[in-house]
């Protein structure tokens, strides 16, 4: 086994520590915030007896401990549960959830890349500059303007007055790649515009630190062109600025309740606060240890990207 | 050169893409109706919960025995024909000929009964007809028999009950399962069908026209009449933010919201492009819990009564002035068959003087009263917070502890002292049917014994409910009704805040939203 392989499956093997410890730390907390899934379910006339009767059937008055034996026994054979509201496999409800979240979160990754590095690298490029000055100024707007508020701005303008894109809700891609594609354009760009701002920023000051390197200076008193420059420079930045791509992609896909929830998107965040407010905890849990485990394997995948950017990097 | 190199492919990649994915064209797009329900729904089991979407769910699914026009009135459904006899202790039933539930197979006798056994333990008119000695039995596939021990005057108000529980009819083998956990299986005789494939809790469920729903001949009247679906699909889309919904009916991707929530109300009633009307009325009310100190004490409750403004309270609530009554002197629902102000007289204005002096008569000492505040409900919230300044300015030491709805419910069934997860007040409220008579309304309908939260109990609130149920002659019943409620201004199970109504809204283009009554009974829309 090579070197890197050996680094990779040391990194897939630390998995398993971590979502033991969010396992035990979900359980707990959960379990032991107030609030009671079967007063929920009974409903509001429900009768006290009732609460009790269902509890019981729930297996709820258990000891706590035997509760996270079962779970963790379940959960070792792969069983994540059901949940205790909808009687459905909670594998397919993150299933149901995972297609909106990940389109949202590539999008809107994509879109971001695609605008806030050129923008990064130009700001840095003429640093005090007007162009430094307007990027800096719409970086701190992006970032400190609510995203809902942006949101409902969005859905008045370009929804209610103009009908161009849907106000809400999530159209799969097997309805059309343009239905798809316009129930995810206000909600991707919203989104976006954090992301724009955080990584224009990142992109800006790590491009200008790199600038003030020496071999750029010799590579300048060379003779060679902006764009070669700029191409070494970005290089040798793009660390940070991946690693800022990754944590997004990876808080992204652990979902984002805001924006899911001012245009409706049916994705993972929605889920989980869902599950929350009702109490589900076999939801709770389940998509909490997979958002775990996504996290730690997105890390994982940015880590080996180093290597791509900077060839000394080896594990 | 280069960039043509690059563009072609990309647009014929994307040309393709969206030819593979083209959708359905026009003609072939079934007449859907999309709806934002009022809440998502959780639970599929229509006797397992008393939520209200679950009962407007099942009611679109499954099927009844009897059902109320919009006079609230009892009218036969799934029945044919009925008899009584003449001591009223027999009535016999039959059922219409072609009842077939959806997977199938013919609705029949032991399908009712089975339905109706499962009814009988949960529902309170169900467990008043089982005191009453009801029996419920099969006589052939069509027609089957209730016996009682003793005349009981809310049978077919029973079968026809609109909410908490509805005698939703099932196939034997699912009625026949333990009630400890909800029926997970949907199999109905109603107008719809439930789309399990492309159910998405939090996001969508979907219903399509039953192909074998029978319906019955007369027009749609309240929820009685013919319910032949005048659309082909129903989706209730769930919108959990009131600004999304109501852009998203404005920019016609819906067609009906629900309940439009109370700041949005005038907007929407100004809009030419959108129909409003009112659906149905609510009542919101305090409960005190009566097992522990000072609420034990009924001059305590009266107290809080006496200091209780109705107006400030659906005020609070955003109702506009023209959906919600100012004062209303029942506890029974202002405008409903049962309305009476008997008893009421001394309630119609707060009287801060004299609550003070039977506050002071109770015996109250000054101790802690917690009252739970949802924060996660907004109505719910400032209905709180209005009826917890009265009761800070009686004197009342009052601890208002902040909570999510789902905390609060888990609270309230806990009997503890305050100091020990115990509390002493919260607010809730409900819709008309689970309010409007001495045994629909949830808190005065609760007999010694019961286990609401509150814990009420007035022996002489029993027996006069149990005459009202076994009164036939209208005169006796109004009699006993007005006794009643002069009883429940004395004890107060509960404490009436304000009544208010629902709003819904559609789009222009919907038809026929005036005959939505009580309920979401979609299948009177057309579009």
């Amino acid at each position: 086994m090579g070197v890197e392989m050996e680094y990779v499956v040391r990194r897939i093997l630390a998995v398993i520590p971590v979502v033991v410890v969010v396992a035990v730390a979900v359980f707990m907390l959960i379990h032991l915030s107030p609030g009671d899934p079967a007063a929920l379910m009974a409903g509001d006339y429900a009768t006290t007896e009732d609460i009790a009767q269902l509890r019981e059937a729930l297996g709820l008055n258990e000891p706590l401990w035997r509760q996270f034996v079962l779970w963790a026994g379940r959960l070792f054979q792969g069983d994540l549960g059901t949940s205790i509201f909808t009687q459905t496999p909670v594998t397919t409800l993150i299933a149901q959830r995972l297609g909106p979240t990940v389109s949202i979160a590539l999008l809107t990754t994509l879109l971001s890349v695609i605008v806030a590095i050129p923008l990064g690298v130009l700001a840095a490029y003429r640093a005090g500059g007007l162009i430094d000055r307007a990027v800096m100024v719409f970086a701190v707007l992006a970032f400190s303007v609510p995203v809902f508020l942006v949101g409902y701005l969005f859905i008045y303008g370009f929804s209610v007055k103009l009908s161009w894109f849907p106000a809400q809700g999530y159209v799969s891609l097997s309805h059309g790649f343009i239905p798809w594609i316009k129930s995810l354009t206000l909600p991707c760009v919203n989104l976006a515009l954090v992301y724009i701002a955080l990584l224009t920023r990142m992109t800006r000051a790590t491009v200008l630190d790199v600038l003030h390197e020496d071999y750029i200076r010799t590579a300048r008193a060379k003779g060679l062109s902006v764009l070669p420059v700029l191409h070494h420079a970005l290089r040798n930045a793009a660390i940070p600025i991946a690693t800022t791509v990754g944590v997004g992609i990876a808080l992204m896909l652990g979902g984002v309740v805001v924006t899911e929830t001012v245009f409706a998107i049916p994705g993972i965040g929605r889920l989980v606060i869902d599950s929350v407010m009702h109490h589900d905890y076999p939801v709770i849990q389940g998509v909490l240890l997979i958002s775990a485990a996504t996290y730690v394997f997105i890390n994982l995948a940015i880590d080996l990207t180093y290597g791509l950017f900077d060839p000394r990097i080896r594990y | 050169m280069v960039r043509k190199r690059f563009i072609t492919p990309v647009v014929v990649a994307l040309a393709m893409a969206g030819m593979a994915f083209a959708p359905a064209s026009e003609a072939q797009q079934p007449k859907t109706l999309r709806m934002v329900p009022y809440a998502d729904l959780k639970i599929l089991d229509p006797m397992f919960t008393t939520s209200y979407v679950t009962r407007n769910f099942a009611y679109l699914v499954y099927d009844t025995l009897f059902a109320m026009d919009s006079k609230g009135q009892p009218q036969p459904q799934m029945v044919d024909k009925w008899d009584v006899s003449d001591d009223k202790k027999t009535w016999t039933f039959k059922l219409r000929p072609g009842l077939k539930f959806s997977d199938g197979s013919p609705v029949k006798s032991n399908d009712v009964v089975a339905s109706l056994k499962r009814w009988q333990t949960k529902d309170n008119i169900g467990q008043a007809m089982t005191r009453a000695g009801g029996k419920w039995d099969v006589v052939d596939d069509e027609t089957f028999k209730l016996t009682l021990e003793q005349p009981f005057g809310l049978v077919l108000d029973g079968l026809a009950k609109v909410s908490s529980y509805p005698a939703f009819i099932m196939p034997e083998r699912l009625a026949n399962q333990p009630g400890g956990k909800p029926l997970n299986e949907v199999i109905g005789s109603g107008p719809f069908v439930f789309k399990r494939d492309e159910w998405v809790p939090g996001n969508k469920v979907v219903f399509e026209r039953n192909p074998l729903y029978s319906p019955r001949s007369e027009p749609a009247d309240g929820l009685a009449g013919s319910k032949a679906p005048n659309v082909d699909r129903i989706e209730w889309v769930i919108l959990p933010d009131s600004n999304s919904s109501v852009a998203a009916l404005k920019g016609k991707e819906i067609d009906m919201i629900e309940q439009v929530p109370p700041d949005f109300i005038s907007v929407l009633q100004e809009d030419k492009s959108v129909n409003t009307g009112t659906l149905n009325r609510q009542q919101v009310y305090l409960v005190l819990n009566q097992a522990l100190p000072p609420f034990n004490n009924e001059k305590a409750r009266q107290a809080v009564a006496h200091m209780i403004d109705q107006n400030k309270v659906t005020a609070a609530m955003g109702y506009p002035d023209s959906i919600r009554v100012k004062y209303c002197d029942t506890f029974f629902i202002c405008g409903s068959p049962n309305a009476t102000s008997a008893g009421s007289e001394s309630f119609k204005q707060p009287n801060p003087e004299l609550a003070k002096k039977l506050l002071a008569e109770s015996g109250y000492k000054g101790e802690k009263i917690v009252m739970l505040l949802p924060t996660d409900v907004a109505y719910l919230n400032a209905a709180t917070l209005v009826a917890g300044q009265a009761m800070k300015d009686l004197g009342l030491n009052l601890d208002l502890q902040p909570m999510d709805w789902s905390t609060a419910t888990a609270r309230r069934a806990r009997k503890n002292p305050v100091d020990d997860g115990g509390w002493n007040a919260f607010v809730s409220s409900a819709a008309e049917f689970n309010v409007d008579s001495p045994i629909n309304n949830t808190y005065l309908g609760a007999a010694c014994g019961n286990s609401l939260p509150g814990w009420p109990c007035d022996a002489k609130l029993d027996e006069l409910r149990a005459q009202w149920i076994a009164a036939t002659d209208p005169a006796e019943r109004k009699r006993l009704l007005d006794a009643f409620q002069v009883e429940a201004y004395r004890t107060f199970p509960n404490i009436p805040l304000g009544q208010y109504s629902t709003v819904f809204a559609t789009q222009g283009g919907v038809k026929n939203a005036d005959k939505l009554w009580g309920l979401p009974n979609v299948w009177v829309l057309d579009k």
